[in-house]
């Protein structure tokens, strides 16, 4: 009976020194916060991304209530959320577009002509320093989904070796683009609904023998709306700062079927493995 | 005067099987003329020249067709006599894009007025032999291709005691230097007291390894009319790498990230030698270089003296083809060459082979786990940790990979050579060095 | 060939294959490793086989076949490549069947293995991931879950007699007779067991280091673990470790030397305290230890000076538990215990990359 008690008295004199020395130690070395910075953390996505530039949310939430960011600097948020963080800090908050990612490139392997098998890491940067993975085209997706695994939201695929955004999905933090060793993710304006599916720069005969999917350069589409569309050299490219609307799709009737919207881009990918399927 | 030089073993490396004995034996042919020559521009390091002719333009054989960009640049020379043809984008022998200039031969190949002998360079001012090695587009032929002009211009705090011909063709299948020592070898001698003279040394070895008991032969014998020691080499790749073969010659360790000069000395190849030489008592530029075209499926393997910018197919037709479809076509050895995705590649100026493996001879490489057998740690001649480096590029954390070393790798290949799970290791270095570079540019 | 240089056959265009440097490779694969592994074994498992019977052969088939299965079941279940193929399954399992007393129930097999592949080996990522010996994990969680079976039914050795084994006579290994101090070496404990029981005699282990007794420990007629028995098919095994290159040879030595020196210097100061060096070298699991277990590529330093490390520590861990420690053998524990230290042996012992010095600033 005495060991119980002893015990008891041990450990509870032990817990009430340790409290009172953890109880002074909080006050004594405290660090000064400001609360707003936890607020502002709260009202960020919370995916720490990166797409801002700063080393996760909760340090983007401190540059923000020092006045070193914009309210808006976050690619993620929703413009409500921008609008609520500076309306909490009372600044007023800018306009912005939302931005999302997209691959501009149709070779998928059912589409592309390979210049040679490539045998190695399958990561595109590494593949870019050894002859840039097997596809003949140096200017397209090199399909090893780099991007895919560097996206925290889930939003690029690798379909038939050819990333493709999910535009619902993406939020349009950069992360892709930046990885991208040949830079050809885009970020564009979510509101353009078509784009050309092509990023190659050399002449388009040169081009469909690499590629099945390639633009030809026949500018229909930019017959149809010369101030939508813009073409420098070879390479034909959506006017982002005057997006065209779908109906471009109709009028230019794309004979190598390049200009397309996401969703038809997307099932004209996965159609190709099934032709490729039905043909094998 | 088969010197006494005492050679200290380098730690590491392997001996793989060497397949030498295709070509080592076979004379040296001379390629023909051909119709066209596609010369890549760059084909130094450091600033790409300027091309100083244009489309239509007539040029002689010799004439200058790219001024140099700066101070580590060299000009480029006209192959043959013919005309200037089109600029055009080939792929290059890393795989990357690259600008090439197409001469188109008149059938002549009449030398231009260019460079003049000097055969008595022996008397002839440093500077003046210095400028004649600019001149010519001499550029080191052992793989590195660094301006040789550059090379011989230590800065003057360098005390330089020390020059190394290195003749130890350590990779595999490759005989051009060794084909070179036996029948320029006089030539390479005397480039070498050339680069002596400009280098104010008295000390030169040349370094050659034990498996071309004819060659050591050959150049001892020539090499006592010139003050040059020659020096066997234990059997050992990488014998031939700068770092090692100054350590198993003097002994003089090369600290990370120095040169050569820092310890004393500079490391030249047999055939930049034999090219000084051309250069000077000849007054010939670069222009064509020996080169092994070898591998089991080419039909007659032979070392040829080609013209800079014949492309590996016609280098391919002169040895009447292949027997068997290829796997691999590798420009340089099979260590540390770079596979090509098609055969148009010119040979350039470093191009020391052309090698060929059948398909039963390529081994692929696997994502398989590292099982930690530790037999790269071993091998590695610069006592990198490999295993635990290689995971980290894995897992994308250069600034890991930096901090254990990985900027020492010098890509020799040896612990994919040695890897039973077949792991791409060097390429993973070699991601991993250039993502690092990128980011120390950005600072 | 044909005389017209334009009918010379070439590589195709599309054909050819790019890949990094270099492009030769030594002729080794890891099956080809491991199956060399199982080679090495084969002197230890017929010799298992000639001592103990067809019971023996019985524990290596459970034992072999539960960790291929599991493996295949994991790698089914996670939706991985099957990683049968490269025979680290089999390896682990016919390492641990050597383990196990002779007449090991299935499933005392089962539980082995289960702990052996899933818990030590595939849950840390799969071979080359793990960081612990998963044979020695095996072994390790059954001697603490099941000490009665793993330590007292000990069957004595029938040489020749396949069939004679099924009406055992239990025995004790000379491990469990040192430390038990019970030498009637007729009911034969492992000699070890001997060993650690009887501090009050003046030289207590008379009986068990008869010029006899150490015959029948060198090859391996006494009673214990399969493979444990016989120094001699694990030295012939050991043999072929070093002739394929399997093994670095600083790890069984630096783990056989410390344990000589280790008890010769106890058994000098006080002989009543344990048996000589031979002993301790020639019984428990010392030789498949050293030579089998502790050199596991994937748990062992990679360095030279780390394997002497590496080696030693096993080598004194095994001796402190087998002389003052509560079980007869310490050889399992001991490599679980160094497999631990494995990370930070490497990171000790690495040395500078080559041309770097303490000046250039290579300590980081």
């Amino acid at each position: 009976m005495d060991t119980i008690i002893l015990s008891v008295i041990v450990v509870g004199i032990t817990g009430m020194v340790l409290g009172a020395f953890i109880a002074v130690a909080a006050k004594k070395f405290a660090v000064e916060l400001d609360p707003r910075i936890d607020e502002v953390a709260g009202m960020l996505p919370g995916a720490n991304c990166g797409g801002c530039g700063f080393a996760g949310c909760s340090d983007l939430a401190k540059n923000i209530v020092e006045g070193k960011a914009p309210a808006g600097r976050c690619p993620v948020c929703a413009a409500e959320t921008v609008e609520k963080i500076a309306a909490y800090l009372g600044q007023a908050a800018e306009k912005k577009e939302k931005m999302v990612a997209v691959v501009l490139c149709s070779g998928t392997l059912s589409n592309s002509k390979m210049a040679a098998g490539y045998n190695g890491v399958l990561d595109c940067r590494s593949a870019n320093l050894l002859n840039g993975g097997g596809k003949a085209c140096r200017f397209g997706c090199i399909g090893f989904g780099t991007c895919a695994r560097t996206c925290k939201f889930g939003a690029i695929e690798v379909i038939d070796g050819l990333a493709v955004v999910h535009p619902e999905l993406c939020v349009g933090c950069g992360q892709c683009a930046e990885i991208c060793p040949r830079k050809m993710i885009k970020l564009v304006p979510a509101a353009a609904p078509v784009h050309v599916y092509c990023n190659s720069l050399e002449k388009p005969v040169l081009r469909r023998k690499k590629c099945a999917g390639a633009c030809i350069s026949c500018r229909k589409c930019v017959k149809a709306e010369p101030e939508k569309m813009s073409s420098q050299g070879f390479m034909v490219r959506v006017n982002y700062s005057n997006a065209p609307d779908a109906s471009i799709v109709e009028k230019a009737q794309c004979p190598a079927k390049c200009l397309l919207t996401p969703e038809e881009h997307l099932k004209a990918v996965r159609d190709g493995i099934k032709k490729n399927e039905g043909a094998a | 005067m088969n010197s006494t030089q005492k050679v200290v073993k380098f730690r590491g490396g392997v001996h793989p099987r060497e397949g030498k004995e295709l070509t080592a034996s076979r004379e040296l042919r001379i390629a023909p003329l051909l119709e066209k020559y596609i010369v890549p521009i760059r084909q130094s390091i450091g600033a790409p020249p300027t091309l100083c002719v244009k489309k239509g333009d007539a040029v002689k054989k010799g004439q200058r067709i790219a001024e140099p960009g700066g101070f580590v640049s060299v000009p480029l020379h006209s192959p043959t006599s013919g005309t200037v043809g089109d600029v055009v984008e080939i792929i290059g022998v890393t795989g990357a894009a690259e600008q090439a200039v197409e001469i188109i031969a008149d059938g002549q190949d009449e030398w231009g007025a260019g460079l003049d002998p000097i055969p008595n360079w022996e008397n002839t001012d440093r500077e003046l032999l210095k400028k004649r090695i600019l001149d010519a587009g001499i550029v080191g032929m052992g793989g590195a291709a660094f301006p040789t002009h550059v090379k011989l211009s230590p800065p003057p705090e360098k005390n330089i005691d020390t020059l190394i011909i290195n003749g130890a063709e350590c990779e595999p299948y490759l005989t051009a230097d060794h084909r070179l020592m036996l029948d320029r070898g006089e030539a390479a001698l005397i480039g070498a007291s050339i680069a002596a003279k400009i280098l104010k040394v008295d000390r030169v070895f040349v370094g050659i390894e034990e498996n071309k008991p004819d060659a050591i032969q050959k150049m001892t014998e020539l090499a006592s009319k010139y003050k040059i020691n020659v020096v066997p080499l234990r059997v050992r790749y990488p014998q031939g790498a700068e770092k090692q073969l100054i350590y198993a010659l003097t002994g003089r360790k090369v600290v990370e990230g120095g040169l050569p000069m820092d310890v004393g000395c500079v490391v030249m190849n047999v055939g930049t030698a034999a090219a000084v030489h051309n250069a000077v008592v000849l007054g010939e530029p670069l222009i064509e270089r020996i080169t092994t075209v070898t591998g089991s499926p080419v039909a007659d393997p032979a070392n040829f003296l080609f013209r800079i910018g014949t492309p590996i197919r016609k280098a391919l037709e002169l040895c009447g083809g292949v027997t068997t479809p290829p796997a691999k076509v590798i420009m340089g050895g099979p260590m540390m060459g770079f596979a090509q995705s098609n055969i148009e590649v010119p040979i350039t100026k470093n191009s020391s082979g052309v090698l060929l493996m059948a398909p039963e001879e390529v081994e692929q490489f696997m994502g398989n786990p590292c099982i930690r057998c530790g037999r790269c740690v071993a091998a590695c001649p610069m006592n990198l940790l490999i295993p635990q480096l290689s995971v980290m590029v894995e897992a994308e954390k250069f600034d890991m990979a930096e901090h254990n070393y990985v900027m020492d790798c010098m890509e020799c290949g040896i612990c994919a050579y040695v890897c039973p799970a077949k792991r791409p290791l060097v390429q993973h270095f070699r991601r991993a060095k250039a993502e690092i570079l990128a980011k120390r540019r950005k600072k | 060939m044909s005389e017209e240089n334009n009918t010379v056959k070439l590589p195709e265009p599309g054909s050819l294959i790019v890949s990094s440097s270099p492009h030769l490779h030594e002729n080794s694969s890891i099956s080809k490793i491991m199956l060399q592994v199982l080679l090495c074994l084969l002197p230890a498992v017929l010799a298992a086989v000639w001592f103990f019977g067809l019971p023996a052969l019985k524990v290596m088939v459970y034992c072999v076949a539960f960790c291929m299965l599991l493996e295949y079941l994991w790698c089914r279940l996670m939706k991985q490549k099957s990683t049968l193929c490269d025979f680290s399954a089999a390896v682990t399992g016919l390492i641990l069947a050597l383990n196990l007393p002779s007449h090991s129930q299935w499933w005392l097999c089962a539980v082995g293995s289960f702990v052996a592949i899933i818990i030590a080996k595939q849950v840390f990522g799969g071979l080359g991931q793990n960081p612990f010996n998963p044979a020695a994990v095996g072994r390790v969680a059954l001697l603490i879950g099941f000490t009665g079976p793993m330590t007292t039914q000990w069957v004595a050795p029938t040489p020749g007699a396949f069939v004679g084994a099924f009406d055992a006579v239990t025995t004790a290994t000379p491990l469990t007779l040192a430390k038990a101090g019970a030498f009637q070496a007729t009911t034969s404990a492992t000699p070890l067991s001997v060993a650690k029981n009887c501090a009050e005699n003046v030289d207590p282990f008379a009986a068990l280091q008869t010029a006899d007794s150490y015959w029948n420990y060198f090859i391996g007629n006494m009673g214990g673990s399969l493979g444990e028995t016989s120094a001699l098919a694990i030295l012939i095994g050991a043999i072929g470790l070093l002739a394929f290159r399997l093994i670095r040879w600083e790890i069984p030595v630096a783990v056989l030397g410390t344990m000589a020196i280790f008890t010769w210097i106890v058994h000098t100061t006080s002989p009543s305290t344990t048996p000589g060096p031979l002993f301790h070298l020639l019984t428990g699991g010392a030789m498949i230890g050293a030579f089998f277990m502790a050199t596991d590529m994937v748990t062992s330093p990679l360095t030279r000076r780390g394997c002497v490390i590496f080696g030693a520590g096993i080598g004194i861990i095994t001796c402190v538990i087998r002389i003052w420690g509560g079980f007869p053998e310490g050889m399992s524990f001991a490599i679980v215990i160094m497999n631990a230290l494995v990370p930070l042996i490497d990171r000790f012992c690495f040395k500078r990359p080559f041309g770097w010095t303490h000046a250039s600033g290579g300590a980081k």
